[in-house]
């Protein structure tokens, strides 16, 4: 897959790279590791940055060339970007090294009406504000109309369990002979947020403090039951719409972002719905990109601009028409949007608006541990799951690893987990 | 005039070693250095860690498995095809050319290329299936199928790097007189000890060369194996890239880099000790 590469993305290198000159001094560099496919990267060029008096230049990275790329820049002591663009995680090992508070920006913004747990999010767990929401997006189920005709008796997808999953998915497996559940746990898939955000939540009603308790021991024998009528190909899933579009997974779970491309492109083969719940609720985790102000920006007046421009109701509702990632600001969405955005709208809003809810919000406060974090939890399933250990030896030792790391970096509990004075206890 | 000939080696190598110097010996320091660094100073917290991983034991088996598997078969393949190549009259070029088409496929597109053909949807699932052989997709490269995903990576490996063997051992072939071969055949030998006897002692110092190119290569195997396989069949290389991005954390990204040369420079130290050739045994 090659994408021509326009004459101002050559442009945008040799200013990175050539270094800034006093001509250029005026120009706004906004780095993002969101809004990276040559599509939605015009979008924002072409579209969501209009408007805006300053020239803005608009570079996309990969997470990791992002982060070593912040570090690096301090170190030189010569910083290139003015703002940066990134998830909630991916900010978080940069404070308080590479980024700045920004509590005089989160001031002038009081009125766009972002909610104040959002917000408080932004803080990063710090006492001033670190980063200005910017958009946001969750995960959800997506399946194949084809696979409709098997769901159980009486089951709805708007309120499935997952028990009523497993069902699902096991009558298509007696009626097709294929395991068409898929799952994201290829290298770069996002199953470990699977794991944090809605599996622990729905079968424990937490995240860390459960992370061995008998909910969590029943509810990992759920997901063995789960997985065997699941694609065995789905540790290789990175992007759930590939699978989807060549229809060897009927039943999904992913990122929306990690979807649209299915749902836009045939909106008339998918239904997407919220996940399924659990004994303790419907977890779901809502994911918050939020665009910061690097130390030392060379332009920080014109790093302010794009943050206020971005955040505008009406440049929000740009930003989920022309994109799918959906406003942080009070906004109702437009009538005129595409109609795989449209699914993927109602299903966000369908598990927003759930009764048995249960949010549960992203780390807070692991620092650069969020990796190891991840991990505990892919271990864990790797080794119960995968390799068939013994459910209660394999938490019991992973729960040891999780409450190193919880006390190494000292982080307190999170939603959905019961606020903790200190570290995070695994009970 | 031989005062100035003595500089004049040294100045014109000295902009590569320079540059060797900068860019792989300051790293190579770096990353030892960063491997053994833990909390407080010096430690082997990050070896510690690497060797306690649930996929330690597993990356380090199947390096070594593929490494045993892949390098005997290519070397065994390249020898057949360097021998008939040389003995050719008409067309070697071509032949030769086409022989190393895959030298020219970055290794990730190799995998990737051969992804298409086994992946569930891919050309193989295909053809069996239009040939009736299979009732629907089969999964060649799933967690769940671990022989055929090995088999798999094996096969695409051979056929993407046996090519770099062969060009090796076609300059080595080229190097041993003719007058050896054709002296043994008048005294009678055939074919199978004239290549026993004259072509393989001659070609050593040659086969040296390949077998240390091609086992540091198959220690460092990594875009094939992601390609094919993800993380479901774990190696050493795929490892550090995993501890260094998904996990973020550098230092025992670090120890499985030193890791890898060190089981590295240990071979290429065997090699050179059991192949070793003397002087006088050159053609």
């Amino acid at each position: 897959m090659t994408h021509p590469v326009p004459f101002r993305a050559i442009a945008v290198a040799a200013a990175l790279f050539g270094g800034v000159s006093a001509a250029q001094a005026q120009e706004t560099i906004f780095y993002s590791t969101q809004l990276r496919p040559i599509e939605e990267a015009t979008k924002v060029r072409d579209v969501l940055l209009k408007g805006l008096s300053g020239k803005v230049i608009y570079v996309v990275d990969e997470p990791p060339a992002f982060a070593v790329r912040m570090k690096a820049e301090t170190q030189a002591g010569k910083r290139t970007a003015s703002v940066v663009g990134a998830l909630h995680g991916e900010l978080q090992p940069h404070v308080p090294a590479d980024i700045e508070p920004i509590d005089d920006v989160a001031a002038k913004l009081k009125d766009r009406g972002i909610p104040a747990s959002l917000m408080e999010l932004g803080k990063l767990g710090t006492g001033h504000q670190q980063y200005i929401p910017w958009m946001q997006a969750t995960y959800v189920m997506v399946a194949n109309k084809q696979a409709l005709q098997y769901l159980p008796q009486g089951a709805d997808v708007n309120t499935l369990t997952y028990a009523q999953l497993q069902e699902w998915a096991k009558n298509i497996v007696d009626k097709t002979g294929q395991r068409r559940l898929g799952f994201p746990a290829g290298p770069t898939g996002l199953m470990p947020r699977f794991f944090q955000g809605y599996f622990y939540p729905s079968f424990t009603g937490g995240v860390v403090t459960t992370f061995k308790s008998p909910d969590a021991e029943a509810g990992w024998n759920a997901m063995k039951e789960l997985w065997a009528v699941s694609s065995p190909n789905s540790t290789n899933y990175n992007f759930m719409q590939e699978p989807l579009m060549a229809g060897e997974v009927w039943i999904a779970w992913d990122h929306i972002a990690r979807v649209k491309e299915a749902l836009t492109l045939q909106p008339d083969q998918f239904v997407a719905f919220p996940a399924p719940a659990g004994p303790k609720g419907r977890g779901y985790m809502p994911v918050i990109a939020g665009l910061a102000i690097p130390k030392g920006a060379p332009n920080r007046a014109g790093g302010v601009a794009v943050i206020e421009h971005m955040t505008k109701p009406e440049t929000q509702l740009a930003t989920a028409a022309e994109v799918g990632f959906f406003p942080v600001v009070k906004a109702d969405l437009p009538p005129n949007l595409a109609p795989g955005i449209k699914l993927l709208a109602g299903a966000v809003d369908a598990t927003q608006n759930a009764k048995d809810a249960l949010v549960s919000l992203l780390p807070v406060g692991l620092g650069a541990k969020g990796g190891e974090f991840n991990k505990v939890y892919t271990d864990t399933f790797q080794r119960i799951v995968l390799r068939n250990e013994p459910v209660k030896d394999v938490l019991e030792s992973q729960a040891k690893v999780l409450d190193a790391l919880m006390k190494d970096t000292g982080a307190p509990c999170w939603a959905p987990d019961k606020p903790s004075q200190g570290a995070c206890p695994v009970q | 005039m031989s005062s100035r000939t003595s500089w004049i080696p040294y100045a014109l190598i000295a902009p590569s070693v320079l540059f060797l110097a900068a860019f792989f010996l300051v790293p190579l320091v770096q990353t030892v250095w960063l491997s053994f660094s833990g909390d407080e100073g010096l430690s082997l917290v990050n070896y510690q860690r690497m060797a306690g991983d649930l996929n330690f034991s597993l990356a380090i088996q199947n390096t070594f498995l593929l490494t045993l598997v892949v390098v005997p078969i290519q070397v065994a393949l390249a020898l057949v095809m360097a021998t008939m190549v040389s003995k050719l009259e008409k067309g070697r070029d071509i032949a030769l050319w086409i022989l190393t088409i895959p030298l020219g496929i970055s290794d990730l597109a190799a995998g990737l290329a051969w992804l298409s053909l086994l992946q569930n949807t891919g050309y193989l699932n295909s053809a069996l299936y239009a040939l009736g052989i299979i009732p629907g997709p089969v999964g060649w490269l799933s967690q769940e199928t671990p022989w055929s995903l090995f088999a798999a990576i094996a096969m695409a490996e051979i056929w993407r790097a046996t090519a770099i063997v062969l060009v090796i051992l076609i300059a080595g072939l080229q190097l041993i007189p003719k007058e050896f071969s054709e002296a043994a055949e008048i005294f009678g030998a055939q074919p199978w000890t004239r290549f026993r006897r004259i072509t393989l002692p001659l070609l050593k110092p040659s086969l040296q060369s390949a077998l240390i190119l091609r086992t540091v290569l198959a220690f460092e195997v990594f875009a094939v194996v992601y390609a094919l396989g993800g993380r479901n069949f774990p190696v050493l290389a795929g490892e550090a890239y995993t501890w260094q991005n998904e996990n973020q954390n550098y230092g025992v990204a670090a120890a499985y880099a030193v890791l890898i040369m060190a089981i590295s420079l240990a071979a290429t130290a065997l090699y050179l000790r059991v192949l070793r050739t003397r002087p006088e045994q050159l053609p």
